[in-house]
């Protein structure tokens, strides 16, 4: 549903979005991961046709974004919720999506029952005639991004659509994406929250101007960071980690009197570390083997760009 | 360039307007008072001047130059409006949604555009009818016959008043791009107002005879050339990427 083949956006001499290529299946959740200035937004805007890129390929079902009379298309199978919501603050909510509903050239009817469905189910319905100004940021957020829907979008692009909300309404929002992604639409979701990318999306690519991974929550996990053992000992002296460091293994930290050892196989790396500690002297009270998080991986990658 | 779409712009730029006080007001209430000021001074004047009155000489010069005011307000008042359309939207932050849709650069421009023009020529033109109606029950009795309406204010009301403001919006458009505050824009989009001002002076020192249709016609012309140049650099200056990457 949207290809990009080594994208890249420059503004003057500053390089935004460095050869990025990426592939997302229709019906697919995508999480766009990076820190601020990775180029997150700049792909998105480029893939709104919003921005025109420098070079490289994009294309959403089949259109490219950089040919005139395909943006139009684009635009007609997209919904986007920008980072701002952007909402005309004297209209009611009902006016706000109205608005949006006709330049989508939706019928009258279909704006009525879009419009109805989409408020009812954001629990906004009530709410309908109030106008948009007075509403709190999470009742705005829902509203922006009712109207990304006000048309019935194959493609939904969100930047950043949980930011600078309380956690009730970020869990609103993250619920309804959740039946989003019942209804099969493909979506594509900027954020920083790592959290939030891995309850929501099937898989995530972590961009810091360049793709630094792609691949499922789980594979980030496993194929970036591996695991941790962590070993508490009844003290930890220079001996044990001397005798440890001659090991082939990962990085060997210490916190307090226990020991955080990176491995790739604890099956096997587990019982020579074990001999190794006894060997040296140790006393071990526990072994515990800890699986790395989508967070671990995430500032390691983007740790390796810094 | 599909009309509809730069309709649905123009109207939702309407409601909007019509639920902010101070547009209205701004858009309506100068040029009323004006319509209403410049009948009563020449009232005033003729009680003053007891039964002689302004003799018709002086009325005939007076009344034509009195019409050209509706020119610089044509310079004026779209500024306010079209602040609001323009750089209102680029604070409010509603422009980059609005520009994810389905619509081209030139639909969303010529909407704002119409938002723009129509109640400021409205209500110009609603003004100068009353202004005309005013002045002719007053200055009858002096001269004789009804001044107006008259060909040069045709020419005025009908050809200068709309291009001024035309111009007034498309200097509103381009000066939008480099502020990011609705009443430094009004205080920059109103200077177009000075040239118009120059124009009144010049014809009331006797410079330029705005009472002569040619003159007028002359103006009408420099004013549609302008036009057309403020337009080319108002389509450049509102383009997608322009407005999301380089407008302050």
């Amino acid at each position: 549903m949207i290809d990009t083949e080594n994208l890249t956006k420059k503004f003057g001499n500053l390089t935004a979005v460095d050869q990025l290529s990426i592939h997302v299946e229709e019906g697919e959740v995508f999480g766009f991961l990076g820190p601020n200035g990775a180029g997150k937004t700049t792909t998105v805007r480029m893939l709104c046709c919003l921005i025109s890129k420098t070079s490289g390929e994009a294309s959403i079902a089949g259109y490219d974004v950089d040919k005139e009379a395909d943006s139009i298309k684009i635009r007609k199978l997209i919904g986007y919720v920008p980072d701002n919501v952007g909402l005309y603050d004297e209209l009611s909510a009902y006016d706000n999506l109205d608005f949006y509903g006709k330049l989508y050239d939706c019928t009258e009817a279909q704006r009525k029952e879009n419009i109805q469905r989409l408020l009812t189910m954001l629990g906004l319905w009530e709410k309908k005639d109030v106008a948009a100004g007075t509403f709190s940021k999470g009742m705005r957020q829902k509203l922006a991004i009712a109207r990304s829907l006000v048309h019935d979008p194959q493609v939904l692009f969100m930047d950043e659509p949980t930011a600078n909300l309380d956690p009730e309404a970020s869990k609103t929002v993250r619920d309804f994406i959740l039946d989003l992604k019942k209804e099969k639409r493909t979506i594509f979701l900027n954020t920083h929250n790592l959290d939030e990318a891995k309850r929501i999306c099937d898989r995530i690519a972590i961009l810091n101007t360049k793709l630094m991974a792609v691949g499922t929550p789980e594979e980030l996990e496993r194929s970036i960071s591996g695991k941790k053992t962590e070993i508490q000992l009844d003290q930890v002296n220079d001996a044990i980690i001397a005798t440890l460091k001659r090991l082939p293994l990962g990085n060997i930290a210490a916190d307090g009197n226990k020991l955080i050892i990176n491995v790739t196989n604890p099956e096997k790396e587990n019982p020579i570390i074990v001999n190794a500690i006894v060997r040296a002297g140790g006393h071990i009270q526990s072994v515990i083997v800890v699986g790395s998080t989508l967070e671990d991986a995430y500032l390691k990658l983007v740790k390796q760009i810094k | 360039m599909r009309l509809l779409k730069s309709w649905i712009i123009a109207s939702k730029d309407f409601k909007v307007f019509f639920k902010k006080k101070n547009i209205i007001y701004s858009i309506f209430i100068v040029p009323l008072i004006v319509s209403i000021l410049f009948p009563a001074v020449v009232e005033f004047a003729w009680h003053r001047n007891g039964a002689s009155g302004i003799p018709g000489s002086v009325l005939t010069i007076l009344l034509p130059a009195f019409t050209f005011f509706y020119l610089i307000l044509a310079g004026m008042i779209p500024t306010t409006i079209a602040s609001y359309s323009i750089v209102g939207e680029k604070v409010e932050k509603s422009l980059e949604p609005l520009l994810a849709t389905p619509t081209t650069d030139g639909e969303i421009l010529f909407g704002k555009g119409i938002s723009a023009f129509l109640p400021p020529i409205a209500s110009i033109l609603g003004g100068a009818v009353l202004y005309m109606v005013l002045m002719d029950l007053i200055t009858y009795a002096t001269l004789g016959y009804y001044f107006f309406p008259n060909w040069n204010t045709g020419i005025v009301l009908f050809l200068l008043v709309p291009l001024a403001v035309v111009m007034s919006v498309e200097w509103n458009v381009i000066i939008s791009a480099r502020v990011s505050d609705v009443r430094v824009a009004q205080q920059v989009g109103v200077l177009l107002m000075l040239p118009f001002g120059g124009i009144y002076v010049a014809g009331e020192l006797g410079l330029i005879n705005l009472g002569v249709a040619s003159n007028l016609l002359i103006i009408t012309g420099i004013l549609l050339i302008i036009d057309v140049l403020l337009l080319y650099v108002a389509k450049a200056t509102f383009r997608r990427e322009e407005i999301l990457t380089k407008w302050k």
